[in-house]
């Protein structure tokens, strides 16, 4: 009836989990008894969870990716903790069991559950303003992707208080992974939160590739498409060529731990490395999936914090659209230990340090555009700039780590993890917040506070430094990455400063929440009545902020790269149109949520051997779907007069603004 | 391959839906064939590690595999028929096509079933060795998406009966006709290069 699931899968003897357990409850059901307090069930049902719209649902992901970055810092900041003590026959505070599991949640939350989410995010609420659409592709389908995502988080959550959590390392390598040597729950829970949050991660990647090629404002041409939705749909392309083999790898390695079969064990021909290339065929576009939409970020806030153009749009795209084939042949120097020959390795190993050219290309782009501009030091061009920085060292390492016989030394080393957070850290996080910052006003309608967010810059920086730095110190020393404990004392000191590091970002998560807080706070001092709070330049400044649930009310002719700051120069900009006409929306519905809601019993189900459960679960999912079919109302239109009233209030706040941002004259030569 | 057969329809949103959602089954479509990619190559790779077990030679019938892959070929032109009176609007043959459709289809899983079941009986299951681990994953997973189709199908008499012939039905009935027609390529990929491979 049960399966495997019996009251001993819950951990009563780990006084941590059990504490973070207790600590979840309580505030768990502070939020659900506040919900309920303030009566908002129905507002959260009929405004956000059936929201199809796609900044909604883009805020949600935000939300989630934020809320799994507090649960993957905690695991961060527990690694150093345990690191810092554990020197010299002290055996530390978290048992071997509980630290595997702890670095493998870490890894996987921060990049299935806050990175991806952060850039699945961020492409839904950016992606279709800028096209001048009015939502995405397939709406239902946006819905029912993020809601799976959701599953995977609600699973790995899950599975630290009933069973166990994958103590395997984040790509789970086997044959550690099967069943022979992983024999609790861990993988499962692993597989499956995995297999939920990819096809959500797929549904995506095809939703938004549909609708850059086919929903863009009548004139936008490919070459007029701002960068952040080129970079959007790069990573589009990534994401549908090589989640599919994420899938199929889980799958297989799901038959062996399930079915019994072969595929990667020791015994009976399995062939662990099939597995070992796969998932990296899968795993290295990934991090270009992560990177491409924030160097599209950094590409929009350069320019409109240093008054000028892009500079070098067209190699802009090229660079971005060639990192997107040269990804696809670099994956074998995350292992060139595994022994293919020299040719091979010296293949993959040129291959690596030729991504650096158009990487290289975007930074001098970057650069070129603040040359000789106004810059402005908001927080979003703060993080710009500290990204450059950091990522050039990150790149720099990386190019190192990329020569085979280099690698054979630093490999699973502190190097390499220093590496890797390096880039991910300069690049993903830095970007999200740069984006965050930027954007923000667009969906909510006022702007985040600056001190706040300069002082998350500030400690997000130094933290940085002082975390990651040593690490590349220990690599060269041989100290080796998922380390319990550990005897050599020459290590311990700088151990003890990378603790320092993460307190220091801590403190800029802090910060950062505190920024959130004193923003909505003030929000009413804060409010964007143009539409434009940076004197912007592309699409989505040329609408209201909050941008209205139809984005646009008459659909833009593009004429300019920078449409916006076209319409501005040229005194286009802010005109009221003559007339409305009514607006076609897809209609809210529940069904996205309710089919992703049955895949979390499924997989539970699933992941505890419990078939009929998870029979039924699956025929709930097919059935709500096939009756989805039947339902013809999935669309309205929203009536001519109702979008009148609605623009006529934008209006009306535009009259009492004094100063509208318009291009100086000086700015009016450069454009 | 019918994108362009679509009526182009209009609406105030300036884009069609129909022909949005054909390239987003497209897309998809193309996904899947990467799923299948990855077990191919893998199947490739793991072919010959029968690990004291038996070979392909010993325990595939070519025969029995020719014959189901001619089910599926006739159930793709009984699709192709299907479809050609979808678009001249005959609703009554259409469904008759539909229904052929399905129980060759029906019949093609049913005979894989039976193949598999032989199999697991003969001590030739998927757990013996990589290659059939690969084997049964590689044709199973096929099997499954067959077995998908079969159910759509029945799905979109049922809608063909209820609507009749009108864009939504016939948007749905080409998404199907792809992934039917995408179905059958990857069996002859299968034929080719799991069963044929091995007697050549």
């Amino acid at each position: 009836m049960f399966g495997k699931l019996s009251l001993s899968a819950i951990p009563f003897d780990e006084p941590i989990i059990m504490g973070t357990l207790l600590a979840v409850c309580l505030l768990g059901a502070a939020l659900l008894g506040a919900i309920t307090y303030y009566r908002k069930w129905r507002y959260l049902w009929s405004e956000w969870f059936t929201s199809v719209d796609h900044k909604r649902i883009g805020v949600m992901y935000i939300i989630l990716a934020l809320v799994m970055l507090l649960r993957g810092f905690a695991d961060a900041i527990m690694m150093r903790a345990q690191q810092a003590i554990a020197a010299s026959g002290s055996a530390g505070y978290l048992p071997p069991h509980h630290y595997d599991q702890i670095f493998t949640a870490h890894g996987v939350i921060m990049i299935f559950f806050v990175a991806t989410p952060l850039i699945l995010g961020l492409m839904n609420v950016i992606v279709p303003l800028q096209i001048g659409a009015r939502d995405v592709a397939f709406p239902f389908l946006n819905q029912f992707s993020f809601w799976l995502t959701a599953v995977g988080v609600v699973l790995v959550m899950m599975s630290m208080f009933v069973g166990d959590f994958a103590a395997t390392g984040w790509v789970a390598y086997p044959p550690l992974s099967e069943l022979g040597y992983s024999p609790t729950v861990g993988v499962d829970y692993y597989i499956w939160s995995l297999q939920a949050s990819g096809l959500g991660t797929l549904l995506t990647g095809v939703n938004l590739m549909v609708t850059i090629l086919r929903m863009r404002a009548p004139g936008m041409n490919l070459m007029k498409m701002p960068v952040f939705t080129w970079t959007a749909l790069i990573t589009c392309v990534l994401i549908v060529a090589v989640f599919p083999v994420l899938t199929a790898t889980l799958a297989m390695l799901a038959a062996d731990r399930y079915l019994g079969m072969h595929f990667f064990t020791n015994e009976a021909g399995g062939n662990a490395m099939m597995y070992i290339n796969l998932i990296w065929v899968w795993g290295h576009p990934e991090v270009y999936i992560l990177i491409l939409p924030c160097f599209g970020a950094f590409s929009e806030i350069i320019p409109t914090f240093s008054g000028k153009p892009l500079f070098g749009y067209k190699s802009m795209v090229y660079a971005t659209a060639s990192i997107g084939v040269l990804s696809f042949f670099v994956w074998l120097h995350h292992f060139f230990t595994m022994g293919s020959g020299a040719n091979v390795n010296a293949f993959f190993g040129i291959m690596t340090s030729i991504i650096s050219i158009p990487t290289g290309v975007k930074l001098f782009n970057w650069l070129f555009t603040m040359f000789r501009g106004r810059v402005r030091y908001h927080s979003s061009a703060l993080w710009t700039v500290g990204f450059m920085v950091c990522f050039a060292v990150g790149g720099m390492t990386g190019v190192l780590l990329a020569v085979p016989g280099a690698d054979f030394v630093l490999h699973n080393s502190l190097f390499l993890v220093a590496h890797f957070h390096n880039v991910i850290i300069g690049g993903v996080v830095f970007g999200s917040l740069a984006a965050i910052n930027f954007w923000f006003p667009k969906v909510f309608g006022f702007t985040l506070d600056e001190r706040w967010g300069k002082v998350s810059f500030w400690c997000w920086q130094i933290g940085f430094y002082l975390a990651f730095m040593p690490l590349y110190v220990l690599g060269f020393d041989g100290m080796t990455r998922r380390m319990n404990h550990y005897d050599n004392p020459d290590w311990h000191p700088w151990l003890v400063v990378a603790l320092a590091g993460a307190v220091v970002i801590a403190m800029g998560i802090l910060s950062t929440g505190i920024q959130f807080f004193v923003s909505i706070r003030h929000r009413h001092e804060n409010r964007d009545l143009t539409g434009d709070p940076w004197n912007a330049r592309s699409l989505e400044w040329s609408t209201a902020s909050p941008a209205p649930f139809y984005n646009f009310a008459t659909i833009p002719t593009i004429t300019s790269l920078e449409q916006h700051w076209d319409n501005k120069v040229h005194g286009r900009a802010y005109v009221k149109p003559e007339h409305y006409e009514p607006i076609h929306m897809p209609r809210n519905t529940g069904d996205g949520f309710i089919m992703a809601a049955w895949s979390l019993p499924l997989c539970f189900a699933l992941v505890w051997h419990i078939w009929p459960l998870a029979l039924v679960s699956l025929a709930a999912i097919v059935v709500t779907f096939i009756a989805r079919t039947y339902n013809r109302d999935t669309d309205y239109y929203v009536p001519a007069n109702e979008v009148a009233r609605i623009e006529n209030e934008r209006y009306a706040r535009l009259a009492t603004v004094t100063r509208i941002s318009q291009p100086s004259s000086r700015h009016q030569e450069a454009a | 391959m019918s994108s362009t057969t679509l009526p182009v329809m209009h609406d105030h949103a300036s884009h069609d839906t129909s022909s949005m959602t054909t390239l987003g089954f497209w897309i998809y479509l193309m996904s899947d064939c990467l799923i299948f990619a990855v077990l191919f190559a893998t199947f490739g790779v793991l072919a010959g590690n029968t690990a004291d077990g038996p070979a392909g030679r010993d325990i595939f019938n070519l025969r029995y595999v020719a014959g189901e892959t001619l089910l599926l070929l006739l159930s793709s032109f009984t699709f192709g028929a299907g479809m050609l009176s979808a678009k001249a609007g005959r609703r009554n043959a259409l469904l008759v096509w539909l229904a052929v459709t399905l129980l060759l289809g029906a019949a093609f899983v049913g005979m894989e079933l039976h193949e598999f079941a032989a199999l697991i009986h003969d001590g030739a299951g998927p757990g013996v060795s990589a290659f059939l681990s690969a084997y049964f994953t590689l044709v199973g997973t096929h099997g499954l998406h067959v077995t998908l189709g079969i159910l759509w199908l029945g799905v979109m008499m049922h809608q063909v009966f209820h609507y009749g012939v009108d864009e939504v039905v016939l948007r749905r009935l080409n998404c199907l006709s792809l992934f039917w027609h995408f179905l059958d390529l990857v069996w002859i990929c299968v034929f080719t290069f799991v069963y044929l491979r091995e007697f050549l």
